[in-house]
């Protein structure tokens, strides 16, 4: 779809009704109050205001929305839901766009998706997390060895961070269960597609 | 019977997707009737004449037309027929345009529907008898129910118009909420200044009767003919002695009574007069605040008043009026912004609602004109406005604009800057809605000379910084940018609603009311103040939100109706209502218990007890006939033989 609306933009309307239909949110609602971005914590960093990501969204500019930088710096902390005088779950929108990012292989902050799947390596093997689990496979797979190790000393000094993983038998294979059910199911819809 | 069918084309609306030409040739083969035509524009002043044509030189009948809904034409075409000498019941309408042809697209099938939908009206027509109305006397008296500046107009207009006015205000003085405001948009003159005369006017005025302080407890009749049941509140002061001094007020040592009319920006004592400018200007007492009353050691109101109104064992006084019409002038309250835990919620004192900074500005308010922080008592230097608090959100039910805080907002930041020349003022808008004369001028007077900083966007969050001042955490949406502001006073833009009490006074209206509490007018944009139940007009806030010049024109549009309406010696009623075949109804009074409109008495015919209905004050609604267990029952014009041979016609061409 080549529409001409926004000089050198893309526009596809489809993306419009893949977001609205995988978050179950009516993005036309959406009458740019900026209250989504007034109230962000994370705002500051971000290259697109959360509105300016659902004026995107709206318009079908999916390079925009997908491509932002912001979506791996979102907290999910969901101020922006609370807060939209329309009802619209921004937060779950924000949801989408990341995993479709993902699916489309244009993560634009990569570390930050290294960091969500060493975070979910080690609930996966001992049912919770598991600090110096997590931040060993960050740093391989992100290969920045010295990446917050000034923390780790107070971290340590708190007995924040213990050696050991907290072991909990039944908690760990019960959410091994959950986490392999969840890939099956996955499995079956996408051989259904 | 010779019955003329005429199958209006409405230019391209019907003519479109219905053969009209057929339509009318189906219908000449129809029994009865004696003439078709298709004509372009039927409701036209050459489409009428060819009615009247027709109906002489055929010696017509009868008359069916299908065109449009008959909400729309069917007084006129009514008219039309008895212009050339039929009885206006002699008339049927089918409606092709709303039901066939606006809704389909399949031109054969939308033919055949209007071909079958006219058939029934023959059939109806066919049975339809002449129907006579009857005339009644009308009280031509008005009641107007609340004082505020749309209530005033219209009492002022029906008075001047020589209708006596009988005035209720639920307050213990007139003014409603502009009595309360500073100045006015977009000429920024003084609120009181203007509305002042117009008070004294009411006061003065030998045509209008004012009871404040008072409510409607009961309406009851119809058109004309209404009876109301006030409840004079007691203010525990005989009003007729009280002349308004003040020097119960002065001495009352209840001095921590919360000030209602300031909009809770100070306190008062127990016995109060509103403001200096009150009308009446009497004395009334808050009991829960009151000593006397509350724990009988007190009595210094009594002791002072020179002239012993003060009566604690006072009562409330119900009274008796009959009037013709009604006007429902009761206004708006701001929407309960206490939801908005974001803002504070109310929980911080230099938070405030825009009708309390208004009584901050206010020469007459309890800083004397003076912005004081409630907080502290010092003058803020940055102030921060927060508009739509309460209006387009969805999220708390209030999806629609409140129409004038657009402006009031404007006029607030110009009066600061006016008051305190150091001062800034932001205001977070968004969309300014200036749309009225001189009011886009005046906002941009507020940008341009008054230096005052619009920011587009919401605030999702205001909080103490604790040394006194407030953060507020905004969105600037032109920039794509988080913005956050020290504010040391931040005002809402509370949005409105219907005032409390609004639909329970509706239903003592019998008019309806949307799911806001605002009263629904008959027609959007062409019957603007009119109501479903006649004699029934609205004016001003309790319709929906509107700015004071729109007020005040509907109090002068309410006013011209009830003078209109006065000007007929008699009224006629409706015709088309029930009748009871006394032959048949066995005096089960199930018709009486079921009728809306208290239409129906039972009466003693030759010593037996009948049902019988009062033909002015039937409206046709037909419960009763539905209810009715004998059939004893019928609505005249809508009998069961009508509808019976409607339904045959239907299913059985």
């Amino acid at each position: 779809m080549m529409n001409a609306v926004y000089p050198g933009r893309m526009q596809d309307k489809d993306f419009t009704r893949k977001v609205e239909e995988a978050s179950g949110q009516d993005i036309s609602t959406c009458y740019q109050c900026g209250n989504c971005t007034a109230g962000c914590p994370a705002g500051f960093v971000y290259d697109r205001q959360v509105n300016q990501i659902m004026r995107a969204v709206q318009l079908g500019l999916k390079e925009q929305a997908l491509g932002s930088a912001s979506l791996w710096y979102c907290l999910s902390c969901s101020i922006c839901t609370m807060r939209c005088p329309n009802n619209i779950d921004v937060a779950a929108v924000m949801e989408v766009l990341r995993h479709m990012a993902r699916e489309e292989g244009h993560v634009t902050v990569p570390r930050m998706d290294k960091f969500w799947l060493s975070f979910m390596d080690t609930v996966r093997a001992f049912g919770r997390v598991y600090e110096i689990g997590t931040m060993s496979l960050y740093m391989l797979r992100s290969l920045r060895m010295n990446t917050d190790l000034d923390l780790a000393m107070p971290a340590l000094a708190h007995r924040k961070l213990p050696f050991v993983p907290h072991l909990s038998k039944e908690g760990a294979s019960a959410v091994g269960r959950i986490i392999s059910r969840y890939r099956a199911r996955q499995e079956k819809q996408e051989k259904r597609q | 019977m010779r019955i003329g069918v005429f199958i209006c084309h409405c230019g391209s609306n019907i003519g479109g997707t219905v053969d009209c030409a057929k339509v009318a040739e189906t219908a000449s083969h129809y029994p009865d009737v004696a003439y078709v035509d298709d004509p372009m524009y039927t409701c036209a002043e050459p489409g009428q004449a060819a009615i009247e044509e027709a109906i002489k030189k055929e010696r017509l009948d009868g008359v069916v037309v299908a065109s449009c809904t008959p909400r729309m034409h069917e007084p006129t075409f009514r008219k039309t027929v008895e212009r050339a000498g039929l009885n206006p019941y002699m008339f049927e309408m089918a409606n092709i345009r709303e039901h066939v042809s606006w809704i389909g697209k399949d031109k054969e099938a939308n033919t055949n529907k209007a071909a079958e939908l006219v058939l029934m009206a023959v059939e109806k027509l066919r049975h339809n008898r002449p129907l006579v109305p009857k005339s009644f006397d009308i009280t031509k008296k008005v009641l107007i129910i609340g004082g505020g500046v749309a209530g005033i107009q219209a009492a002022l207009d029906c008075a001047e118009g020589g209708v006596p006015v009988i005035l209720v205000e639920r307050e213990a003085t007139i003014g409603g909420k502009m009595a309360k405001l500073d100045k006015t948009f977009p000429t920024v003159d003084c609120s009181a200044c203007i509305l002042g005369p117009k008070m004294v006017d009411v006061a003065q005025h030998p045509l209008i009767t004012l009871y404040a302080y008072s409510e409607v407890e009961d309406i009851s009749g119809y058109v004309g003919n209404f009876n109301v049941k006030i409840r004079k509140k007691t203010p525990y002061v005989d009003w007729s002695k009280c002349t308004g001094c003040g020097a119960c007020t002065e001495k009352c040592p209840s001095k921590n009574t919360p000030d209602s009319f300031n909009e809770l920006m100070g306190k008062t004592t127990a016995i109060t007069i509103a403001f200096p400018q009150a009308i009446p200007k009497k004395a009334v007492i808050n009991a829960p605040y009151c000593r006397k009353l509350q724990s009988g050691k007190c009595g210094v109101c009594a002791k002072i008043c020179p002239t012993g109104a003060i009566n604690y064992t006072m009562e409330d006084e119900i009274i008796s009026e009959d009037v013709g019409s009604i006007i429902a002038a009761t206004g708006y309250d701001l929407v309960d912004w206490s939801v908005y835990e974001e803002y504070g919620g109310g929980k911080y004192p230099d938070v405030i609602t825009a009708l309390a900074y208004e009584r901050l500005l206010n020469a007459s308010g309890p800083t004397g004109g003076h912005i004081k922080r409630p907080s502290d008592g010092k003058e803020p230097k940055n102030i921060v406005f927060i508009q739509c608090v309460g209006s387009r959100d969805r999220s708390i039910g209030r999806p629609y604009c409140s129409a004038f805080c657009c402006m009031y907002t404007a006029k607030q930041a110009v009066l600061t800057k006016d008051h305190l020349p150091d001062s800034q003022s932001h205001i977070f808008y968004m969309d300014i809605r200036a749309a009225g004369k001189l009011y886009d001028e005046f906002t941009r007077r507020a940008m341009e000379e008054y230096g005052t900083n619009y920011i587009r966007g919401r605030v999702s969050a205001v909080y103490p910084d604790g040394n006194g001042q407030y953060v507020v955490m905004g969105a600037d949406t032109l920039l794509g940018e988080p913005i956050e502001i020290k504010a040391d006073l931040v005002v809402l833009s509370v949005g409105i609603e219907a005032s409390a009490g609004a639909p329970a006074l509706a239903e003592k209206l019998r008019i309806s009311y949307d799911s806001y509490g605002f009263f629904m007018e008959s027609h959007v944009k062409l019957k603007p103040v009119e109501t479903n139940t006649a004699g029934v007009f609205l004016a001003g806030c309790c319709q929906g939100p509107k700015d004071i010049p729109a007020s005040v024109a509907q109090g002068s549009a309410a006013a011209a109706k009830v003078l209109d309406l006065f000007s007929h010696e008699k009224l006629q009623s409706n015709p088309q209502i029930a009748n009871v075949d006394i032959l048949r109804c066995v005096d089960c009074k199930k018709c009486i218990m079921c009728c809306p409109f208290g239409a129906i008495e039972e009466v003693s015919v030759r010593g037996v007890n009948k049902a019988q209905v009062i033909e002015t004050v039937c409206q046709g609604c037909g419960i009763c006939v539905a209810t009715c267990p004998q059939g004893a029952i019928q609505l005249s014009h809508s009998t069961d033989n009508q509808i019976l041979a409607e339904v045959n016609a239907l299913c059985q061409s």
